[in-house]
């Protein structure tokens, strides 16, 4: 598990130092997922404790988004001012989006 | 009464009560889905986020003094985002398969969530700020707040729009997704991703590897692309 998480931990590290390095828009943990599929790729097999961290954090990303979340609080003024642009992007922009992707991709990748 | 005063100063300067209370928040909101049999409006995510943001405001609590405790939970988004490496590579086949079909449905998801954050921020006179947080909500949040913050937006309000976005596609999505017939998990995780980035791909892992790994590559890729294109859609129609 350590190993697993130290092989996770240094992904993000250079992808934060890469992201850095070539002032790129996009964040450290997202390039260090490119790095991280890039080698297993290269390596043909993913390790098992890399396999057994990676499940185990991922079988509870969700709880990783909370404290984020609880942010709501800091912001119900500007939420209640402009309710009706949020609300509407946040429901409909997201649901037709949700709509608009799934249709498109079920079309094209019919087997 | 001073002794429960002294213990409320301990607990609030303590990180281990705000740790807590997000672990168990999380465990209830966990039990409370399993009980719904995982329909998706039981949303763990928003009924965590509901349960503790009503406790801060019922006790009064600050949330930077919660998100003191809470920060170490927060930390691990990053190699948790690392670690959707491992679920992308075990389907790395069915990706390579249909490279372009991946790219028009997530471009077309992408540019519509952002246009469309643009216009109603326009529509109903919300002004630049607005607009500048809307656009990149369907992003993960890191990029999502880089960007509203390159554009004129308000990074904080972007967090929240971008978490209530991951709910909502989370919560609701599926049942979209129902109600137009895609069954095909591929198509249903790539609409997830694109829309909704983790708190979506956290969805579609929950219901099968194949969509969550194509969630996955739709975060990513949604990401790289809005942090690359969308300051210049902002440019040309600003």
């Amino acid at each position: 598990m350590i190993g697993g998480l130290a092989a996770l931990l240094l992904c993000q590290l250079a992808g934060e130092m890469l992201a850095r390095a070539l002032a790129l828009p996009v964040p450290g943990p997202v390039l260090g997922m490119a790095l991280l599929l890039a080698a297993l790729l290269a390596r043909r097999a993913i390790p098992p404790a890399l396999e057994r961290t990676a499940d185990g954090l991922l079988a509870h990303l969700g709880l990783l988004f909370v404290p984020a979340g609880v942010g709501v609080v800091m912001h119900l003024d500007i939420l209640a001012q402009d309710a009706a642009p949020i609300g509407l992007a946040i429901l409909g922009g997201t649901l037709v989006a949700i709509g608009l992707t799934g249709l498109i991709a079920a079309r094209l990748l019919r087997r | 009464m001073s002794a429960l005063t002294e213990l409320w100063v301990y607990l609030s300067r303590e990180p281990l009560a705000a740790l807590t209370a997000t672990l168990c928040a999380w465990w209830v909101a966990l039990r409370a889905q399993a009980l719904a049999r995982a329909h998706p409006l039981a949303n763990p995510v928003l009924l965590a986020v509901a349960l503790l943001a009503g406790l801060l405001l019922a006790a009064g609590v600050d949330y930077r003094a919660y998100f003191q405790g809470a920060q170490f939970v927060h930390f691990l988004l990053g190699p948790a985002t690392v670690a959707l490496a491992v679920p992308l590579a075990r389907q790395w086949e069915a990706v390579r398969a249909a490279p372009l079909a991946i790219l028009a449905a997530i471009g077309a998801g992408s540019l519509f969530a952002a246009a469309s954050g643009l216009a109603l921020a326009a529509a109903f006179g919300g002004g630049q700020a607005l607009a500048a947080s809307l656009a990149p909500r369907a992003v993960t949040a890191p990029v999502a707040m880089g960007v509203a913050e390159a554009l004129g937006g308000l990074p904080g309000l972007t967090a929240v729009i971008v978490i209530c976005c991951g709910v909502t596609g989370a919560a609701l999505g599926p049942l979209v997704l129902n109600l137009l017939g895609v069954r095909d998990m591929r198509a249903r995780g790539l609409a997830l991703g694109t829309a909704s980035h983790g708190i979506g791909t956290a969805r579609a892992l929950s219901v099968s590897a194949e969509a969550g790994a194509f969630a996955a590559l739709a975060m990513g890729l949604n990401a790289l692309g809005t942090a690359l294109l969308l300051p210049l859609l902002w440019r040309l129609l600003a």
